[in-house]
């Protein structure tokens, strides 16, 4: 860790009770930190625990789930015993969040202007006139030319390109150092994909703001992050830079994903696939939690789960293949 | 092949299995107090498409642009506005429910959301088995057989026939839909979209399972996605939709290599690539899809067309032959 690591989690685990005395891990044990003005990828698939860690990070898990342990440090200060009135001051304002559907996230009886103002004048303490001219100014740089007509529109009014654009400008409103975007781009078409993830690369280096991007896509990883961690089952499989991930990925699971992508650089006859399916928080096997679906499996895998290890400077991996 | 070979097959006549011409696809849009018609929304605008015997034709193109409109038209599954669809050279656009009856179990579609189109009420064998309780007389044993042998062939375990959709995992509801989907041995299948809700694992499994399923039963696929990759990797031909129109047709390799048409290469530029030696320049497209209620006069693609020119807004570009088998519909070149 440096001196200036802007978000450090340490051992986090965000666990839920279900009915029958089932706990889902749904968080098992996950350690990154992000450094000022980087942008750290979270990958993996669907219940690998992405939504769940970026959830945590901004105390908001709720019943039957809870951070069971592990600490949040942000710029320092641990946010896990912070109580929720103390959290309103990160939220929004130190930390901005952008979500895979912006519909859930925008109050739809409110125009697009009243909810970028009213984030303004919370965190800011700033004058309804200020507010206004900052609020257009914000719609403008995010790419709505008409921003004061957009000012008085609804959520519904537009298009869902148009309204991950209006989350970034109440994102960004009040300069958060981390900007946390789960699934930014996931339900939009893939040339409104582009504008977005280029409008946030473009706002990160504007304001020397850090991202945690979590998505499914290896491609958006591969084009938009500088370090990586994949993802499975609650806990990290490998972590390191975009570069290593993608030119020498050392984890069966990395290497996996990589081969049942079909891609425009490449042709293959046959995707490699994986097989079996990912396991549920509430049952992951004994051992190592990919053995079922590893193709090069040991006795050992099966007795206990690999820790993440160094195994090259700035490499870390879960397997005992690398031991 | 040798070329000679190549030469001959050219010359034997081509067997479409379907061919669609001049489709059109029009919604009404109500409005008012008297719901009266106040407007249309035109999802599939004038398209002409063919496939061969045996081969996939892949349709891309963004949300709305049409696809599974289309696909549902050539089905039958909505009546067309205007045009006609043959399959096996008979004309099907115009017959009624009764005489569609025996076409109906050469066509087949298997959806995105398995969850929708599956019954939750039905077990996984009654929903393999009522294709083949509607439209055939097998009996009750021989449609069991049937049922298991399917379930195998899709690579799920017989044991599994008398659960209900909700205790399976999204990849193996959509396994069971392709069961279904194959029961009557079908020998055309459109596919609307059936990996995109998949996992990237799951969709590899599933996306083999249905070359492998090509294969053996010789079946031919009308294949729909958004995802470029996918659809580079399953189809022969590919089409490029945009607001309810073909922009380019044309053999895979050529779409993907040599495209043509300015809203190609701005969608296969936009797609993030996994290959960080390779750098590509990406093209943004400014702004959205225009409504299809009131599409742009002239070439629909003109609003965010970064070649666009006076001709553009004038004239309308039809589908033109610009190399074998590959046709575009852009101004750039039919001088
Ligand atoms: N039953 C309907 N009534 C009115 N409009 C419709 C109807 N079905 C489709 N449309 C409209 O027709 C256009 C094309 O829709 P379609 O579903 O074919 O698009 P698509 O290309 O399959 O999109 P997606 O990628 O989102 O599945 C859209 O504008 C849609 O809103
Ligand atoms: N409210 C909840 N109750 C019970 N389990 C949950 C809840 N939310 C998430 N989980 C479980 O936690 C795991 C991780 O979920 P999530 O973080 O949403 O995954 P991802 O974002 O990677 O798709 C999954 O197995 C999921 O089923
Ligand atoms: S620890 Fe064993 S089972 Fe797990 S990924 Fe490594 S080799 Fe495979
Ligand atoms: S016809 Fe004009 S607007 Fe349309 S794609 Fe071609 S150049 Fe662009
Ligand atoms: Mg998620
Ligand atoms: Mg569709």
């Amino acid at each position: 860790m440096t001196q200036n690591t802007l978000l450090d989690v340490k051992g986090l685990k965000t666990y839920f009770y279900l009915e029958g005395k089932k706990v889902a891990k749904a968080v098992d044990g996950v350690d990154f930190s992000v450094n000022p003005g980087e942008t750290v990828a979270l990958v993996g698939e669907s219940g690998s625990g992405k939504s769940i860690t970026s959830l945590s990070i901004m105390k908001l898990v709720g019943k039957p789930g809870k951070i069971e342990d592990g600490q949040i440090l942000f710029n320092g200060k641990d946010l896990v015993p912070l109580s929720d009135k103390q959290m309103t001051t990160v939220r929004g304002r130190e930390i901005g969040m952008i979500f895979q559907e912006p519909m859930t996230a925008l109050n739809p009886v409110f125009t697009i202007g009243n909810q970028i103002k009213e984030t303004l004048i919370r965190h800011k303490k700033i004058s309804k006139a200020e507010a206004e001219r900052k609020a257009i100014e914000l719609l403008k740089l995010v790419g709505f030319p008409r921003a004061e007509e957009t000012m008085k529109e609804y959520p519904h009014q537009l298009s869902g390109g148009m309204r991950q654009r209006a989350m970034i400008a109440i994102a960004i409103s009040c300069d958060p150092k981390l900007l946390i975007a789960d699934e930014p781009t996931t339900a939009l078409d893939v040339t409104i994909q582009a504008q977005i993830l280029d409008l946030m690369d473009e706002m990160k280096k504007k304001f020397n703001m850090a991202v945690l991007l979590i998505t499914h896509d290896l491609g958006v990883v591969a084009e938009y992050a500088e370090k990586v961690m994949v993802m499975y089952g609650g806990q990290i499989v490998e972590q390191t830079t975009v570069e290593n991930l993608f030119l020498n990925p050392k984890h069966p699971y990395t290497s996996g994903l990589l081969e049942s992508l079909p891609s425009l650089d490449k042709d293959v006859e046959r995707l490699g696939a994986i097989k079996g399916m990912v396991p549920a928080a509430h049952e992951f096997p004994s051992g190592c939690r990919f053995s079922d679906r590893c193709p090069h499996v040991m006795d050992k895998c099966r007795a206990a789960n690999p820790e993440l290890v160094t195994v090259e400077p700035g490499h870390n991996v879960r397997c005992y293949l690398y031991e | 092949m040798s070329l000679l070979e190549k030469e001959l097959e050219k010359k034997v006549e081509q067997d479409y299995i379907l061919e669609a011409k001049n489709i059109k696809k029009y919604f009404p849009i109500k409005g008012g107090v008297f719901k009266r018609e106040v407007g249309q929304v035109k999802a599939v605008d004038d398209v002409s498409l063919s496939i061969l015997r045996g081969e996939t034709l892949g349709v891309v193109g963004e949300s709305g642009s049409g696809k599974s409109t289309l696909g549902r038209v050539i089905l039958r599954l909505l009546d067309p506005t205007e045009g006609q669809i043959f399959f096996e050279n008979e004309e099907i656009s115009k017959m009624s429910n009764r005489q569609l009856r025996p076409y109906r179990r050469d066509m087949q579609i298997v959806f995105q959301d398995p969850f929708a189109s599956l019954n939750p009420k039905m077990n996984v064998q009654e929903l393999i088995e009522e294709p083949l309780l509607v439209q055939t007389d097998m009996s009750k044993s021989a449609r069991k057989e049937k049922a298991i042998s399917l379930l195998e062939k899709v690579g799920l375990r017989p044991d599994s026939r008398l659960k209900y959709p909700h205790e399976f995992s999204g990849g193996q509801r959509q396994r069971i839909s392709i069961a279904r989907a194959l029961a009557l041995n079908p020998k055309f299948v459109i596919c609307d979209e059936p990996v995109s809700a998949l996992d990237v694992s799951i969709q590899a499994q599933v996306l083999n399972l249905m070359a492998d399923l090509q294969d053996e039963f010789n079946l031919t696929y009308l294949f729909i996605a958004h995802d470029l990759s996918v659809v580079k990797h399953i189809s022969d031909r590919v089409a490029v939709m945009y607001l309810g129109r073909i922009a380019e047709i044309a053999p895979k390799k050529n779409i993907y290599e040599t495209p043509l048409h300015p809203y190609t290469e701005a969608l296969l530029s936009a797609v993030p690539s996994t290959d960080i030696t390779a750098k590509r320049e990406k093209i943004i497209l400014k702004g959205d899809l225009p409504s299809p209620s009131n599409p742009p006069s002239g070439c629909a693609f003109r609003t965010r067309c970064p070649k666009a020119h006076e001709r553009c807004s004038l004239e309308r570009p039809e589908l033109i032959n610009v190399s074998e088998g590959h046709f575009v519909a852009c101004h750039l070149y039919d001088n």
